[in-house]
């Protein structure tokens, strides 16, 4: 077991390495002039070569790539165009954001398409199997925008129920604004009793939350299904149900702990998805986390942040998976004697 | 099922054409409907200057934002163009990206599998770990980047998203080539002294294609919603470009007053997508039928 997960850390250094090396070929070697991108605006030609020199541009490759390389793992991604802070504090101000969406959202996907997956596949071929599939093909084909669109024109535009966009209202963000404690709104607001601002919060992040959740939803129930239904065609399975076993107990007790390998995978790719579905959404919403960051940095020529957002969502999705690997080992006792 | 049938039974008591599309259509409802719904779009593309009844870019100022009426099926949009012509022309665009960034993927994974998986060791090694930093990007983010380097654009984000997506085809060819490698019939040409090239080109590509084929015909539904996405945030097609993404993001500043902006756009990616898909499904039924049509 030491050995694989020695292997495993090994093998990210490596993923690591190459994913610093894609940007730094998307930010140095990719556009015809890094220096302009990285000033934005109409820099003058004193400024651009100022510019190629801060950046090393004028070096080999080579030495440029070590220089990249150096900067990043010391967490040095340059300063916004935009606010002219160091990116680094921008993504700081925004993981809190994007963490809280993506963490509500793969709560209610679990909690949902997991008990919807199992039910499909212990009651085959019946009415609600056959429209659990069918919401299944139907929801891979829904574009993310659209499906945020339909909610904002329901529940906003026709109902009036849920704000627009944002992450707060500006009012209670003057009057009563929510001291940071974890930076994620909903919990700080509870911490701090501040019962006006926690309503605010959870209107706005609703919506968000509700498009994620029915984007992955379908993925979800389909795996869960599928892995449950190749449990339950198992020996031991046959064996309960032969000694007069609860159905219950056999469902839930025995069938559904195999498939905790499989839905681990699960929950690492829906996160993955999570992360990339989020930078649509985000940008939506007008939800201020990175990939809302990343877009908008994208939009208004700030290229030292969007590629600081790219790293670090990229980087969130490696620590999610290695986080799922390490958890095989805790879930199934027989991969620790490997 | 049906299959295996006709194998065992000789040809001539083989029943009547009539009857055995009957059985094809009814063991294949979903693929059939797919199809169905997948010639509509593709004759509208094919067709589109011929069955719009307005030019798809005409401004027309006094015809601004009208709802849904006899003259304009769909609405006009806030520049008095007619959406129904522009959704018809859109198909255009998001067929044609959808399928280009799906043989552009395989154009680049699969020489790079099938050289992977023939050769094995250190090759297969080193190609696979190169792959695999490419997955290590949440989907959709390494296109926004590569677009975000490369400036906006319709070649550009058809580009970003076949480079994102090549070592999915990479991996799956590689799978299909070790299967192959370990057969008789390569030994022999081995023996035979036949090149490696022409080994893996002749005799180790063509028995290897159908997972490639399958996982293609499933990928391209994504890979127009991908390209959808783009252009909805403003790194892929852009304006005069008709595009249905794009015209799903024009739409936003008034959809909420004026839904059918909106509408008509969103209902032609969901449709394609949906039919795209069904095709994907049952083709992976119909090549691969070890698959199981549950998987």
């Amino acid at each position: 077991m030491l050995k694989y997960v020695a292997l495993r850390l090994v093998l990210l250094i490596f993923i690591v390495f190459g994913v610093a090396s894609i940007t730094f070929v998307l930010s140095r070697v990719l556009p015809s002039s890094p220096a302009e991108l990285m000033l934005g605006g109409r820099p003058t030609v004193e400024q651009v070569a100022a510019a190629r020199q801060e950046l090393g541009l004028d070096l080999p490759l080579v030495s440029q790539y070590f220089a990249y390389i150096r900067e990043i793992f010391s967490g040095d991604f340059g300063d916004s165009l935009r606010t002219g802070e160091p990116v680094l504090a921008e993504i700081g101000k925004r993981i809190g954001a994007t963490f809280e969406l993506t963490t509500l959202s793969i709560i209610f996907v679990l909690l949902i398409g997991i008990p919807l997956g199992v039910l499909s596949a212990v009651r085959q071929n019946t009415a609600l199997d056959n429209s659990t599939r069918a919401i299944a093909v139907v929801g891979v084909a829904i574009p993310s925008f659209i499906l945020a669109m339909v909610l904002q024109l329901v529940f906003n535009g026709m109902l009036g129920w849920l704000p627009l966009q944002g992450r707060l209202d500006r009012l209670i963000s003057l009057d009563n604004p929510i001291e940071t404690v974890t930076g994620l709104f909903l919990v700080d607001s509870l911490l701090t009793g501040n019962w006006s601002a926690f309503q605010s919060a959870l209107a706005h992040i609703t919506l968000p939350v509700l498009t994620l959740t029915i984007l992955l939803l379908a993925m979800v129930v389909r795996i869960t299904r599928n892995s449950m239904v190749e449990v339950l065609k198992d020996d031991y399975i046959r064996t309960a149900f032969a000694y007069g076993l609860p159905k219950k107990s056999i469902y839930y007790r025995h069938a559904l702990k195999a498939t905790l390998i499989p839905m681990l995978t699960i929950v690492g790719l829906t996160y993955g998805n999570l992360l990339g579905g989020a930078v649509v959404v985000e940008y939506i919403f007008d939800w201020p986390g990175l990939g809302g960051l990343l877009v908008f940095s994208i939009i208004e020529n700030d290229y030292p942040a969007s590629i600081g957002a790219t790293l670090f969502l990229a980087a969130i999705y490696l620590l999610i998976n290695l986080i799922v690997d390490l958890l095989y080992f805790v879930v199934d006792p027989r991969l620790r004697s490997v | 099922m049906s299959e295996t049938m006709e194998h065992d039974q000789p040809s001539e008591s083989r029943a009547p054409f009539r009857l055995r599309a009957g059985a094809f259509i009814t063991d294949n409802r979903l693929f059939v409907v797919g199809c169905l719904i997948f010639s509509v779009v593709l004759i509208a593309a094919i067709f589109a200057p011929f069955i719009t009844p307005y030019s798809p870019s005409k401004i027309v100022m006094s015809e601004r934002l009208l709802a849904p009426n006899w003259e304009h099926w769909a609405g006009t949009d806030r520049f008095g163009r007619d959406i129904m012509s522009r959704v018809v022309f859109g198909a255009r665009t998001s067929l044609a990206v959808g399928l280009s960034v799906m043989l552009l993927a395989i154009v680049i994974g699969g020489p790079i599998g099938l050289i992977s998986g023939y050769f094995g060791g250190w090759v297969d090694t080193i190609l696979m770990r190169i792959s695999d930093v490419f997955l290590a990007f949440p989907p959709l983010l390494l296109p926004i980047a590569i677009t975000a380097a490369l400036g906006p654009g319709l070649w550009n984000a058809m580009f970003a998203l076949a480079v994102s997506w090549f070592p999915w085809y990479a991996r799956i060819m590689r799978g299909a080539v070790m299967r192959i490698r370990k057969e008789l019939f390569i030994d022999a040409a081995k023996t035979m002294g036949v090149s490696h090239m022409v080994i893996m080109v002749r005799h180790v590509l063509p028995n290897s294609m159908t997972p490639t084929i399958v996982q293609g015909s499933m990928d391209f539904g994504y890979a127009i919603l991908a390209a959808a996405s783009l252009s909805f945030i403003g790194l892929g097609v852009r304006p005069p470009g008709i595009e249905w993404g794009l015209m799903a993001a024009t739409s936003r500043v008034q959809f909420l007053s004026h839904y059918w902006t909106a509408l008509a756009p969103g209902i032609a990616i969901f449709t394609t997508v949906l039919a795209v898909n069904l095709i994907g499904d049952g083709l992976r039924d119909i090549l691969d039928p070890k698959h199981g049509e549950d998987s």
